[in-house]
């Protein structure tokens, strides 16, 4: 079994190649004036600036945090570049317009840029490195009043919104990291759904990560207005590099009286070696409001890259009768680490929460769940529903469940449950006899395991997520 | 019956588990168009007899040699066996959490079909396909919904079987006690869904503690198994004459047939 295992854990990884564009790269550093010349390239406005700085002062004050059970060497972050833009950076109109040599790097990771493509239906607000290179059925949605576009671009064409909402989830004072991105972040994706609208449309992001030792510090804000719906999509994929380049995003939603925000991600950030060298750090704050009565924010994601995931997408349940969700899947395998899961923070009456998490750890990684529930003295009725379960390929890997549950009035109902299992020898016999080899037996067992999180997702993530733990478990069993 | 032609022939094998000797020396010739019952006290070999043939890990072979269509069984990984027609009923079938049944039935005959060079059926035609083959057995296709095997009764595990029998279609069926854990109208249920699959082109070995099964599936022959090694083998009357006798004079007339020899 365990040999099957490892040959399943060699599985090279299928997105590493470099992308050569010409890139406008300034020098490795963070400074004020760093801030200020990404500020000014970006042609930002004083508010913005001012907000970035602020971040940056107070960043300097905090320490970097050091208890999810994660071991890294000591990040630099004097020796990281924090701004990198493709050139010719002018405003496209159609496809036709984009580099060739980046539609074949998204031709290679599969990204269906063209219109007619498998993802036909979804708008794909696509970001290289660090700013939005096109936004596709812009002007479709634009109809609906619906604003789908580059970060940066709001920031120029919505200010209004954009100075009303941004940091009004994740203060720029939240955490280590995302005072960093507050600070630096360059580019990302921004979406309002205005009142009464339901977009039409599943919303689409693809990262990637292109130039050597650039962080990458996104900035997504989405807000549903009343009544408004929305199904949003992240795919991240990152070339392969030696070194690990740190990824520090902010994913702010929020949703108003009556508004749906479902969040998508699908994250295959490149592992690192088996021997865990390189890789990304993905170390991510995304939180989600949901400030009206009757609203829900449904976040989704299957985790199946990165070095290290340190990550909880989380539940601010202000409204009444709110329902904050989260489905996630973990895989690691090699030296990965991940601790990632979720926070449910209920503070209105009859707030509802539910959290399914499946964890998959292989090779010698470590891979935890790491929750927190917490029901306010105001949240009379609030439920919660948590299910985390883990799944161990060989004998070297280690999963962990480490939930925090706090409940602060007696109307509060709180149910956990947990499960580890282990992909038996005599499950692999039975499919054997059955004529099914091991490798196919273990990703079917797998995808009946992640099936419950699998069903959340829009279909064409869903088929992507299957055959991406299939490639990633891929020659661990034989 | 004149063109009956060998399927399977073992020589001599022994077979050890854990270091221990289980099997020493079976013989055992089987035809198309036969129905063999294996039979024996607990602990004589006949479970691992068809593990063996199914080529379970756990199992080692120690000597002899089995020749299944002429060709090394032995050498070939257990799914190269159940692709080449060798079926396997589990005594106690492995519960698989999450994956349901059709998904189940559907990998299984798909992969089967690729390897036979058949054409593979999507999950609607599957399921015209499937539910055909549950009436065999009198299962509610609701079973197909379910996770394969979990939460399912000892008769409902056993009824499962059966049907993966039926999508499969197997060349040669080893039925590792079957019938233990049924009620008598399961009992018939499931016989007359085995005989249904019978065809002067297969085989099928029952292995099987009691002789209660063998009213309903009739051997040609029934084999005796007896630490490790058949002792005696004889028709389907053989059956009746050890559900009243027991086994331990057949042990003393092989053991004084030996010693006379």
């Amino acid at each position: 079994m365990s040999a099957m295992l490892e040959k399943l854990i060699n599985q090279p990884y299928k997105h590493g190649f470099v992308t050569s564009i010409a890139e406008d790269v300034i020098a490795k550093g963070l400074s004020e004036d760093v801030i200020r010349m990404i500020s000014k390239k970006k042609n930002e406005p004083d508010w913005m600036l001012e907000f970035r700085l602020n971040a940056y002062r107070h960043w300097l004050t905090m320490r970097e945090p050091r208890w999810a059970n994660v071991r890294y060497s000591t990040i630099d972050y004097q020796d990281i570049i924090y701004y990198a833009a493709p050139k010719p950076k002018k405003k496209l109109a159609s496809m036709d317009e984009v580099d060739p040599e980046l539609r074949r790097t998204f031709e290679k990771l599969g990204v269906p840029l063209h219109e007619q493509k498998a993802l036909a239906g979804v708008a794909v607000d696509v970001v290289f490195d660090s700013v939005s290179v096109t936004t596709t059925y812009k002007k479709k949605l634009a109809e609906l009043g619906i604003i789908f576009c580059s970060f940066s671009e709001a920031v120029q064409e919505h200010p209004e919104l954009v100075k009303k909402y941004l940091g009004s989830v994740v203060p720029p004072t939240d955490n280590f990291f995302a005072s960093l991105n507050s600070a630096v972040f360059t580019d990302g994706s921004f979406c309002f759904i205005p009142k009464g609208t339901k977009c039409p449309m599943d919303l689409s992001t693809y990262f990637r990560i292109n130039t050597q030792d650039s962080g990458q510090f996104e900035r997504t804000l989405i807000i549903a207005e009343e009544g408004a719906s929305v199904s949003y999509l992240e795919g991240c994929t990152a070339p392969k590099f030696d070194t690990n380049q740190l990824h520090a995003a902010v994913v702010e939603l929020i949703a108003l009286d009556n508004a749906e925000i479902k969040y998508s991600t699908v994250q295959n950030w490149y592992t690192g070696d088996e021997n865990g060298v390189g890789g990304i750090y993905n170390f991510v704050t995304k939180r989600g409001l949901c400030k009206g009565v009757n609203s829900k924010i449904s976040w989704t994601q299957v985790e199946t890259g990165s070095a290290i995931t340190w990550k909880y997408p989380s539940c601010v349940l202000l409204g009444d009768n709110s329902i904050g969700e989260f489905y996630s899947v973990a895989l690691t395998n090699h030296k990965q680490q991940a601790d990632t899961g979720t926070k449910m923070t209920h503070i209105g009456r009859n707030t509802r929460s539910r959290i399914i998490s499946k964890g998959i750890s292989a090779g010698r990684s470590i891979n935890s769940y790491r929750g927190q529930v917490k029901i306010g003295p105001r949240a009379q009725n609030a439920r919660n529903y948590s299910q985390c379960d883990s799944m161990l390929l060989g004998s070297a890997c280690s999963a962990n469940t480490f939930p925090y549950i706090d409940v602060q009035n007696n109307s509060g109902k709180v149910e956990h449950e947990a499960s580890t299992s282990k992909i038996g020898e005599d499950q692999l016999f039975y499919f054997a006899q059955r004529g099914i080899g091991a490798e196919a037996a273990v990703t079917t067992i797998i995808n009946g395991f992640c099936k419950d999180v699998f069903n959340q997702l829009p279909m064409e993530f869903a088929v992507e997520a299957t055959k991406l733990l299939g490639l990633k478990l891929e020659g661990s069993v034989g | 019956m004149s063109k009956n032609t060998v399927l399977l022939e073992v020589r001599n094998l022994s077979a050890q588990v854990a270091g221990k000797e289980i099997l020493k020396g079976i013989d055992l010739t089987v035809e198309t168009g036969e129905v063999h019952a294996i039979m024996g006290p607990n602990g004589s070999g006949k479970s691992t007899f068809a593990k063996v043939l199914a080529g379970h890990a756990d199992y080692t072979v120690t000597g002899g040699e089995v020749l299944y269509q002429g060709k090394n069984l032995l050498d070939m990984p257990p799914e190269a066996r159940s692709r080449a027609g060798v079926f396997l009923a589990f005594q106690y079938p492995v519960e698989i959490p999450g994956v349901s049944n059709s998904a189940f039935l559907r990998l299984a005959y798909n992969t089967m079909q690729a390897a036979r060079g058949g054409e593979e059926l999507d999950p609607l035609e599957f399921d015209d396909f499937v539910r055909e083959k549950i009436k065999l057995v009198g299962m509610d296709p609701s079973f197909l919904d379910r996770s394969v095997n979990a939460g399912f009764s000892g008769g409902e595990k056993k009824r499962n079987e059966i049907v993966q029998m039926a999508v499969l279609d197997p060349k040669l069926a080893v039925l590792d006690e079957t019938d233990s854990g049924l009620d008598i109208d399961a009992l018939k249920i499931v016989a007359s869904g085995v005989n249904h699959l019978m065809r002067p082109e297969n085989a099928i070995i029952v292995v099987t503690h009691y002789q209660r099964l063998l009213n309903y599936i009739v051997p040609d022959y029934v084999h005796v198994m007896e630490s490790g090694q058949i002792v005696k083998t004889g028709g389907k009357d053989l059956a009746s004459e050890l559900e009243k006798r027991g086994y331990d004079w057949v042990r003393a007339e092989f053991d004084a047939t030996r010693a006379a020899a």
